[in-house]
């Protein structure tokens, strides 16, 4: 027994609330942080003699998620109601869709798409006391500004093989999304929220163990974390002969425990009924055309191009593809640089410098540097103009002021120091550096920093290193 | 003329001693009387509150105590109108004749009821019925059963048992009901007056509290067919709040047919075989001879399937309803109940607010939902109602009208039925095929068996109800019943 390996198996279940205009059945427009039960009319809050009405822009967004994950969209796809009893739900069910989705069968980089199908997203709970945590609370309010929000629920067959697989994809995903500028894509604020169902199985094994599903893990890092312990919580049963039971689990981030929520015999029966309130969504050839176009070209393709015709490593490239907005920038540099600035290059100094100075969750777009300026900047440093490191110090003044890099460089002296200047400095420098000249001579090449150093500190930094090296070599 | 003027007065200055009082009048005669000038909408409004206010049947849960503005010249002239109890109707109780609704009042307004109003019917009223619109006997309304204006220890009949016996007695002009098995056809045949199921999907469901939303829908009961005609006129239309509303693909115009030359009539036998009351056996048999005299054809035609409608209908009915139903929760509105804990706020609540019939159907419907019965029950109560849908079409190749008696007996007595459900369903037997075919059917008096009325019932197919209040219209005229008001 103990000699065996386990291997995981990982399907994802992601909730997508769509950016809309207005909820999915109702008029009421999307709530930012308005004051509770300010958005709500008589149909979301599930008045009697109420109907849903299908919003239209939602069925386009959910068309379009299907496309770009390369589903099939159904010719009719029905609404069902699921039914429980909570407070957060007002109707005493769900409308979702079950039997027939809007699309299924598709594709995401390494990983099949089982369905994509619309639902309603439910109110929220505010639990009133000391700990905000339904168990010690003294009363529930509901706000039903959330309740009826579109969502989409993408759904995965179980393709990943460990937490690290698992939250890598999730983040293509996300930025899948966010380019097609269907949803907020926020984990923190839950515009965003995955559920994994987790099994494991011998290595080596076709049929899938048992699987539990582990609820709401609302960040990349405890989705990962979460998958780990319940990897190892499984493995751990398993290794004393035990049986994993289905259950669904909550991660406790803080105290990095799982816990049941309820066993498979407490299971709900959700009775699910064709919605008799709605007709079949059945798409026209125009509202598939409108939904096809309206998709842009999206992070996994663009990476594989960006690693194609600009010859960038794939991690580069997937950098630049998953963050649109940088990878807008880069590639409007390269077209800016002309033949002047080497993609490759710009790609550098894109993913490592610029990045660095715009810190987390910045934007070039959100700094004064211009896509135009950045170009002119590289091609300086790749003609010899400006040194790296001076480069550094004029990107650092775009990124906050703006301005042409040129006139920066000028007007603080940063440029590259001429070659007779230079070659005086350095004759300077070898004189000052005698032992180090010696010990170089005599076969110690380490010795030459010393006067590569001398040489930097007369310059300021403005001299080429590959350069001044050249030339110490030549009196050596 | 507005104030309240004795009714022989006004008549008497005109020396117009026949049409005295405006309860004598159809709805449709009363319009003319208002376009004409010899009667005011006021006058109207003022005599019907008169007799609302002294309702004895408990047709009425709630009346009006203002007179409404009605534009001058709205068509259907401030008429005003009996509303069933499941139409919500803004800041006015809409309880379904529920405990767990008592005192509920909706911020908005039924479309049907908004349609009619603008139209010019304002709202009289809000009549009585079985809570939630389940049953055939009003007797399950929370607010007691209504009793039946030609006997009174007999039921109108149900759900839309106020809206009929006020009707019928003169409570009110007219009045809107639903339909979901045969609640608007069933009790008025008991009362004797008309009563329309309309296409499923003509006349929007917004604001109707829902019962079984795949089979709810409003329509008309009154006192001959032309109003009926004239109230369908203004209930109709697509309504973008009703995703499965249609509306009428032609105008409804006023019934003028008088006789049935060429009008093919088809006698299912399913539907008119053992289980007919012999009274109403008599009736039916007198309708069937007096539309060959009109110039009608009867034949016999099939409709193989029929026999298991009620099964079928009281899988997916109650299916639907245990869902629709699950809103009552006491955590928004009405009734609440329990000790805080939410479990018990569910429980005690809907243990105190929902009567015995409802509870018996949310039952049924959760049952037949259940996993792993689902296929069993309501998948095959589906297939059963597509094949009834499939009969009915394939009878409509031979035959334009399909004539049944609207219920299997008269009017039964309060009590009768109240402690054998399944007898009590079967009183829907002969309107509930229809419903599930979702094909507008009608329901005029044919005559008397033993003082109480007999309904028939007319069917065509879907979007024909031209066609079939023409040939009610004709129907009618020959038969020449009279109404309660007019029985002495």
């Amino acid at each position: 027994m103990g000699d065996v390996t386990y291997e995981p198996v990982i399907g994802l279940e992601i909730h997508v609330q769509l950016r809309t205009r207005t909820k999915m059945f109702c008029g009421c427009e999307l709530s930012f942080g308005e004051p509770p039960n300010t958005r709500t009319c008589p149909v979301c809050l599930g008045l009697p003699g109420t109907l849903p009405v299908v919003n239209a822009e939602a069925v386009h967004y959910g068309l379009m998620i299907g496309m770009a994950l390369g589903c099939e969209p159904a010719p009719r796809s029905i609404f069902h109601r699921k039914n429980y009893f909570y407070p957060d739900l007002p109707k005493g069910y769900q409308v979702s869709q079950y039997d027939i989705p809007l699309a299924r069968e598709g594709r995401l980089g390494d990983v099949r798409i089982h369905r994509v199908h619309l639902e309603e997203d439910a109110a929220k709970l505010v639990h009133v006391g000391a700990s905000g945590r339904i168990h010690s609370a003294e009363a529930s309010d509901v706000d039903f500004n959330r309740g009826g929000t579109p969502l989409v629920e993408i759904v995965t067959e179980p393709d990943l093989r460990s937490a690290a697989d698992a939250s890598e994809w999730l983040r293509l995903l996300r930025a899948t999304l966010r380019r097609l500028g269907v949803s907020d894509v926020n984990m923190d604020e839950g515009s965003l929220r995955c559920d994994a169902n987790v099994s494991l199985r011998p290595r080596g094994e076709a049929t899938l163990g048992t699987k539990a599903e582990l609820k709401n893990m609302n960040s990349f890092r405890f989705l990962e974390r979460g998958v780990e312990a319940e990897i190892a919580r499984q493995e751990q049963i398993l290794r004393d002969g035990g049986r994993v039971e289905q259950e669904t689990l909550h991660y406790d981030v803080r105290s990095g425990t799982l816990s049941s929520l309820r066993s498979k015999e407490e299971a709900h029966d959700y009775r699910y009924l064709p919605e008799p309130d709605l007709v079949p969504v059945a798409p026209t050839e125009q509202m598939l055309a409108r939904a096809r176009d309206a998709i842009p070209e999206l992070p996994a393709a663009r990476a594989e191009r960006l690693g194609r015709e600009l010859e960038l490593p794939s991690k580069q490239a997937q950098l630049l593809a998953f963050r649109t907005e940088v990878g807008d920038f880069y590639e409007q540099a390269v077209a800016a640089g002309g033949d002047g600035a080497d993609p490759r290059a710009l790609a550098n100094w894109v993913t490592g410098e610029l990045l660095a100075r715009l810190g987390d969750g910045q934007e070039p777009g959100d700094s004064a540097i211009t896509p135009e300026s950045f170009a002119k900047l590289v091609a300086m440093v790749g003609a010899k103009d400006v040194a790296q490191s001076a480069a550094k110090d004029v990107l650092a003044t775009l990124v906050t002021d703006g301005g042409d890099p040129a006139e920066i460089v000028a007007s603080a002296g940063l440029g590259r120091t001429g070659e007779g200047e230079l070659a005086a400095i350095v004759d300077r420098a070898m004189a000052d550096q005698a032992d180090a000249v010696e010990k170089v001579r005599a076969g110690n090449d380490k010795a030459i920093g010393a006067i590569m150093g001398a040489v930097m500190r007369e310059t300021k930094g403005r001299a080429d290193g590959g350069e001044v090296q050249r030339l110490i070599r030549e009196r050596i | 003329m507005s104030e309240a003027t004795g009714f022989e007065a006004v008549f008497g200055d005109r020396g117009d001693t026949d049409d005295a009082r405006p309860v004598d009048h159809t709805a449709a005669e009363l319009i003319d009387h208002v376009r004409a000038g010899r009667l005011s909408a006021a006058e109207i409004w003022d005599d019907y509150q008169r007799l609302a206010g002294a309702d004895t049947l408990n047709a009425y849960l709630w009346r009006a105590d203002e007179a409404p503005e009605v534009a001058a010249n709205a068509p259907l002239a401030g008429v005003p109108l009996a509303v069933k109890d499941l139409f919500c109707t803004e800041g006015v109780p809409s309880a379904a004749a529920s405990k767990i609704l008592e005192g509920y009042r909706p911020p908005y307004t039924a479309t049907a009821v908004e349609r009619l109003r603008e139209a010019g019917a304002p709202m009289l009223g809000k009549t009585n019925m079985d809570e939630f619109a389940m049953g055939s006997s009003n007797e399950n309304s929370a607010f007691g059963p209504v009793k039946n204006p030609w006997d009174e220890s007999r039921v109108p009949g149900g759900s839309s048992g106020g809206s009929a016996a006020a009707v019928a007695a003169g409570l009110a002009p007219w009045a809107i009901g639903t339909d979901t098995g045969g609640s608007i056809r069933q009790p008025a045949a008991l009362c004797g007056i008309v009563g329309l199921k309309p296409t499923y999907g003509t006349v929007s469901r917004y604001g109707m509290i829902a019962f079984a939303s795949s089979l709810d829908q409003a329509g008309p009961l009154t006192r001959d067919v032309t109003d009926a005609a004239l109230l369908l006129r203004h209930m109709v239309g697509r309504d973008p709040c009703d995703s499965t509303s249609t509306g009428h693909p032609e105008e409804i115009a006023l019934p003028s047919a008088e006789r049935l030359d060429g009008v093919r009539f088809g006698v299912p036998p399913e539907l008119t075989g053992d289980g007919l009351e012999p009274g109403v056996r008599e009736v039916f048999e007198a309708t069937l001879k007096r539309i060959e005299e009109l110039g009608g054809s009867v034949q016999e035609v099939g409709l193989p399937h029929s026999g298991h409608a009620i099964s079928a209908y009281y899988v997916i009915a109650p299916a639907e309803a245990s869902a629709n139903l699950a809103r009552f929760d006491g955590v928004r509105y009405g009734h609440r109940a329990g000790n805080g804990d939410l479990l018990s706020l569910y429980e005690q609540t809907r243990e105190e607010g929902f009567g015995p019939e409802v509870k018996r159907r949310i039952m049924l419907g959760t049952y037949a939902l259940s996993s792993g019965y689902y296929d069993a029950y309501y998948g095959r109560a589906q297939k059963v109602r597509t094949t009834i849908a499939a009969d009915f079409r394939s009878a409509f190749e031979s035959v334009d009208v399909i004539v049944t008696p609207t219920s299997p007996t008269v009017a039964f007595a309060l009590g009768e039925r109240v402690d054998d459900p399944l007898a009590m369903y079967l009183s829907d037997v002969l309107t509930v095929p229809m419903s599930l075919a979702g094909i507008p059917a009608i329901s005029i008096p044919g005559g008397l068996s033993d003082g109480l009325p007999v309904g028939i019932q007319l069917a065509s197919p879907a979007f024909s109800e031209n066609r079939l209040l023409d040939a009610a219209h004709a129907l009618e005229r020959a038969i020449d019943f009279k109404g309660a008001r007019s029985r002495g």
